[in-house]
């Protein structure tokens, strides 16, 4: 039997790796499904307008088990007028939900940040809710390098 | 459990500031789709929600789901218009309630 030579082992890790992709497409399809199932749950059926949401992530995560995130909302915090909510979802992991961000006057700025875990490259949405009932969203492709999910 | 959380806020503000809050609280944080060496699903056991209160009004809460890193990490924001005490409640999946509290001197 003939060695494998390297250039040959190079070709072949590809294609696996196109395989495993294209299974993993299908898979992401679904999981974007349920993303955008609960955002339209958060808005009640209302679009978002995009904008105001500033999301802040790595470009590439080496490791999906801890990810930096940051979100902020470019608007005011007054007593009657301020960003209630803001929801965090991802569009290729187990599950869509990441967190859910409850803000008050109280919070003066509405921003937050936390870590998470990713499963694979994909989107990082943001929706937030003002108090006046309007709807802002923004989202990150985030690529990873290694997924965060055990399994 | 029982591990304590770190906090880290500022003891003294002006009044109107707004503050920058970091908590952490050591926990694993188990997502409950993971498998033990058997095959067995580990079941899950997370912090589910966060609260940050302020002389008992809340300034912000959290809802957390497994997609959050073991050792749940939080900054966010906080306007101070008196002095007060910051009280920070962490809820596990199993009933646990993990508190804190730090003081903050107004002027």
């Amino acid at each position: 039997m003939r060695q494998l030579s390297r250039r040959d082992a190079l070709a072949l890790g590809v294609s696996g790796a196109a395989l495993t992709f294209i299974g993993s497409d299908e898979r992401a399809s679904a999981a974007a499904k349920e993303a955008a199932d609960s955002i339209a749950q958060f808005t009640g059926g209302k679009t978002a307008e995009k904008g105001k949401v500033s999301i802040e992530l790595p470009e590439i995560a080496e490791n999906g088990n801890t990810v930096p995130l940051s979100v902020s909302v470019d608007a005011p915090m007054g007593a009657d007028n301020y960003v209630s909510e803001v929801i965090i979802v991802a569009d290729g992991n187990p599950n869509p939900g990441i967190a859910t961000f409850h803000f008050s006057p109280l919070s003066g700025k509405a921003e937050a940040s936390t870590r998470i875990r990713l499963a694979a490259t994909q989107n990082i949405i943001a929706v937030a809710k003002t108090s006046k009932g309007e709807f802002f969203t923004n989202q990150k492709l985030v690529k990873v390098t290694i997924g965060g999910c055990g399994g | 459990m029982a591990e304590k959380p770190r906090l880290k806020l500022p003891t003294e503000a002006k009044k109107g500031e707004v503050i920058e809050i970091k908590t952490l609280l050591p926990h694993v944080m188990e997502t409950g789709l993971r498998k033990d060496k058997d095959g067995k699903p580990i079941p899950r056991k997370i912090i589910n929600k966060f609260v940050c209160e302020f002389n008992g009004k809340p300034v912000f809460t959290a809802n957390l789901e497994p997609a959050v890193a073991a050792n749940p990490y939080m900054q966010f924001r906080a306007k101070v218009e008196e002095s007060g005490t910051f009280k920070f409640t962490w809820t596990d999946d199993d009933g646990t309630v993990t508190t804190a509290d730090e003081k903050i001197t107004v002027s």
